[in-house]
């Protein structure tokens, strides 16, 4: 029977630690610094997150992790998203080293060991397209001797600037195939794109990039073995990080309604605007029991979380996106300014929303795994 | 709380017996207002499959699962009450016995109530055998609940009852009505109303249907002409009925909000339904709005579980039963619009060939209102939850 839709003593724990860290560490204006600064990543914050614990998240504790789970995880990344903590925690410590998990040989296992002790990080290199569609991936592999070339162009590869190393999604002779290359390997070259969160994002192309058998993460022409569970792991990561983000918004909203005045009384006692709060507060407690439940369907069912998963990477995405513009609506004129925190929200959440599929993919994968 | 084994023992035990007792005709996972049995000395039972199945459930306290054995049910815990749901949707066995003594006045009675009273009451509610009604709204008091003016006047053995009650669900099929009655009319309007049960036989009872929109009758006003209620029928404290009205009506939004998020997290996804009716979905806007309905019954579903495992470890819903109840009653009204689209013209006909869908589609426009509009369950959630001012 699988464990209750209650967070554990350990998970409260786990959240308490973790939020007292970030409004230390990485709250908003951090993430303001770090943009007036013109960078897009804390190396510093992830070392820190890394001593924590946090990079081996998902890591073995044979292999020097904390080893939490799924459900831990989604509890450090929802509070990542309430502070807007910038960090490769999803892409390294939740998709890459679930990937890595899968295989868990030697070489996974060392690669596993550098991701817990923070000393190699990764970018999934997915997307060629606008929209999240790995089956679609034409990038090719071809078989070279007893290797492969890489050549083709991918998009969107979020943490890709910083990123040590890729795991790169290609199409080979019979399917699709996973390669775990080191990020300045010859033929690569990174283009850092300027995205509207402020976050590390790059468009790469690949020129005739070798790779041997022994860069292949699982088996040829079956990558989804492999990187299913990594992506389900990422996106359940994400929806908990999107519902903090909703919830970080709306804890502005809820205070500056309690605080502004105009017609000589608070804004919060009309009840135009109490109605659009709690509304927005059913809607992200609604959306929390989703993120509580994929969290344990990854821990405990993996095999049959994609219901499970893309119901909460739905859930959030349009959670968060409603929290933003209610957030923005209620504050007024000051929410509309770049010197106010929400704009950061709002920007994060779009960015969100499109990583690692939108609403539409997710709400077609829901519409199939509930038949129809 | 069992172990796993004994939980593994549990489910495949209820398997078994499932097999054997639920009737063939029974299991149509038909779960709907018309199709469910209600119980009460005055239930005609739709079929001989209908009353065996409550009787067979009765006998082994399936109908209230998880209420005690010596008051009428199994004394299941709450890993075995989803094992038990779990396996009754696996067959699509309908619900052998649904009412407003199981959702509402048995949480109360089980609470507040005297070992007396749960002896005297709850047995018979789980058995089926009286049915009960809820006299909270009247003409003047509607969404303030509080203002009830029908008086209970302090006669020393007995209460004499007068006033007047509206919207009162099955008024004229109940049994017994437990009602709120205003026993002190100079104390504050929270402080002076008292929970009184009375046996709808009685002189000086008297309902009449009211006709509504959908062409049923499902709601009552029910008068009250000097009424005699005797002083061992009050659950609670006298003048604290508020305190029970309160904790009823948490459970009563919880029910109203599962039959929109339990029927879509446990049983069949809208878009299937949908599907069915049209031979397939592909008509976009309704394809997309099936998906967005689909989506977040799943997740209202998950969420009632989710408030269900924190009761059993110690917090209940308490003032977020108000946003169980505002979006499961407004999902339930959007899956009822997109059923009448999905039928077109076929679901325009009292009775036509899809069945009764007009009927069941204006019936959801209650679920907004009755026990608490969907304005007052905001108004609540934001000064009890978010603390605005109020």
């Amino acid at each position: 029977m699988m464990a209750k839709l209650v967070m554990t003593e350990d998970e409260t724990m786990l959240a308490d630690a973790a939020r007292g860290f970030l409004d230390g560490a990485a709250p908003v204006k951090a993430l303001r610094a770090l943009r007036d600064a013109g960078r897009t990543h804390d190396p510093k914050l992830w070392q820190d997150m890394a001593a924590m614990g946090w990079a081996g998240v998902l890591v073995p504790e044979d292999a020097g992790g904390s080893d939490m789970g799924h459900a831990a995880a989604n509890v450090l990344a929802h509070e990542m998203g309430k502070t807007l903590a910038v960090s490769p925690f999803i892409s390294t410590a939740v998709m890459a080293a679930t990937a890595l998990r899968q295989v868990s040989d030697k070489r996974a296992m060392d690669a596993l060991g550098k991701i817990a002790a923070g000393e190699v990080t990764y970018a999934l290199a997915l997307d060629e397209g606008s929209k999240f569609d790995p089956d679609a991936t034409q990038m090719q592999a071809t078989r070279e001797g007893n290797g492969f070339r890489l050549s083709g162009q991918k998009s969107f590869v979020v943490d890709g600037g910083l990123a040590d190393r890729l795991l790169v999604l290609t199409r080979t002779d019979d399917g699709l195939t996973l390669f775990d290359i080191p990020a300045d390997r010859d033929g690569i070259t990174r283009d850092a794109r300027n995205m509207i969160d402020d976050r590390d994002a790059v468009r790469i192309d690949f020129a005739n990039v070798e790779a041997t058998g022994e860069d292949v993460l699982g088996q040829v022409d079956h990558a989804m073995d492999v990187l299913r569970p990594a992506m389900q792991a990422g996106q359940a990561a994400l929806a908990a990080e999107m519902t903090g983000v909703a919830a970080g918004a709306f804890g502005m909203t809820t205070a500056y309604l309690k605080e502004r005045k105009q017609f000589g009384v608070t804004i919060g006692s009309f009840q135009a605007l109490q109605h659009r709060a709690a509304h927005l507060w059913c809607e992200i407690e609604v959306t929390a029991s989703a993120i509580l439940h994929a969290g344990r369907m990854l821990d405990e069912d993996a095999a049959n979380a994609t219901l499970a998963v893309s119901l909460a990477k739905a859930r959030a995405t349009a959670t968060a996106q409603l929290a933003v513009q209610e957030g923005v609506q209620m504050h007024g004129g000051i929410g509309m300014t770049d010197a106010y925190d929400m704009g950061f929200y709002m920007k994060r959440a779009r960015v969100g929303a499109e990583w690692l599929g939108d609403y539409g993919y997710h709400a077609e994968v829901v519409a199939k795994e509930r038949g129809f | 709380m069992g172990t796993t084994g004994d939980l593994a023992t549990f489910r495949v035990e209820l398997r078994k017996w499932l097999e054997a007792n639920c009737p063939a005709e029974m299991r149509d996972g038909l779960n709907t207002e018309n199709t469910i049995c209600w119980g009460g000395s005055r239930w005609q039972f739709s079929s001989d499959a209908q009353r065996q199945w409550l009787e067979r459930a009765a006998a082994k306290g399936y109908t209230v699962p998880t209420w005690p054995v010596e008051y009428g049910g199994a004394g299941l815990s709450r890993d075995q009450e989803k094992i038990f749901h779990e396996e009754m949707a696996a067959i699509n066995a309908r619900s052998p016995l649904q009412s407003f003594g199981i959702w509402m006045l048995g949480p109360a009675l089980l609470h507040f109530g005297s070992h007396e009273q749960k002896l005297k009451y709850l047995p018979s509610i789980a058995r089926g055998e009286v049915r009960w009604c809820q006299g909270y709204s009247e003409p003047g008091a509607g969404s303030d609940l509080a203002s009830v003016q029908t008086r209970g006047e302090d006669k020393g053995d007995h209460w004499l009852v007068n006033g007047q009650k509206i919207w009162t669900s099955y008024a004229d099929k109940a049994d017994w009505i437990f009602a709120l009655i205003r026993t002190d009319r100079e104390a504050p309007k929270h402080k002076g109303i008292s929970f009184l049960l009375m046996d709808m036989t009685d002189p000086g009872i008297e309902t009449r249907p009211i006709k509504l929109i959908s062409g049923a009758s499902p709601f009552c006003e029910t008068f009250f002409t000097d009424v005699k209620v005797p002083k061992n029928q009050i659950v609670g404290d006298e003048n604290r009925g508020w305190d029970v009205a309160k904790y009823l009506l948490t459970h009563e939004r919880e029910m109203i909000s599962g039959g929109a998020g339990g029927l879509a997290g446990g049983g069949r996804a809208l878009g299937a339904i949908l599907a069915e009716m049209q031979g397939g979905l592909t008509e976009p806007i309704l394809r997309s709005d099936a998906m967005r309905c689909e989506i977040d019954a799943l997740a209202i579903g998950l969420t009632l579980e989710r408030y269900k495992d924190q009761a059993e470890a110690g917090s209940g819903a308490g003032d977020a039963s108000a946003m169980l109840k505002y979006m499961g009653t407004e999902l339930n009204k959007k899956r009822h619009e997109l059923i009448m689209a999905a039928g077109g013209s076929d679901a325009l006909e009292w009775n036509g060939p899809l069945g009764n869908r007009a009927g069941d589609w204006l019936r959801t426009k209650a679920n907004s209102i009755e026990g608490g509009t969907s304005e007052v369950m905001l108004s609540i959630v934001s000064r009890r939850v978010l603390g605005l001012p109020g």
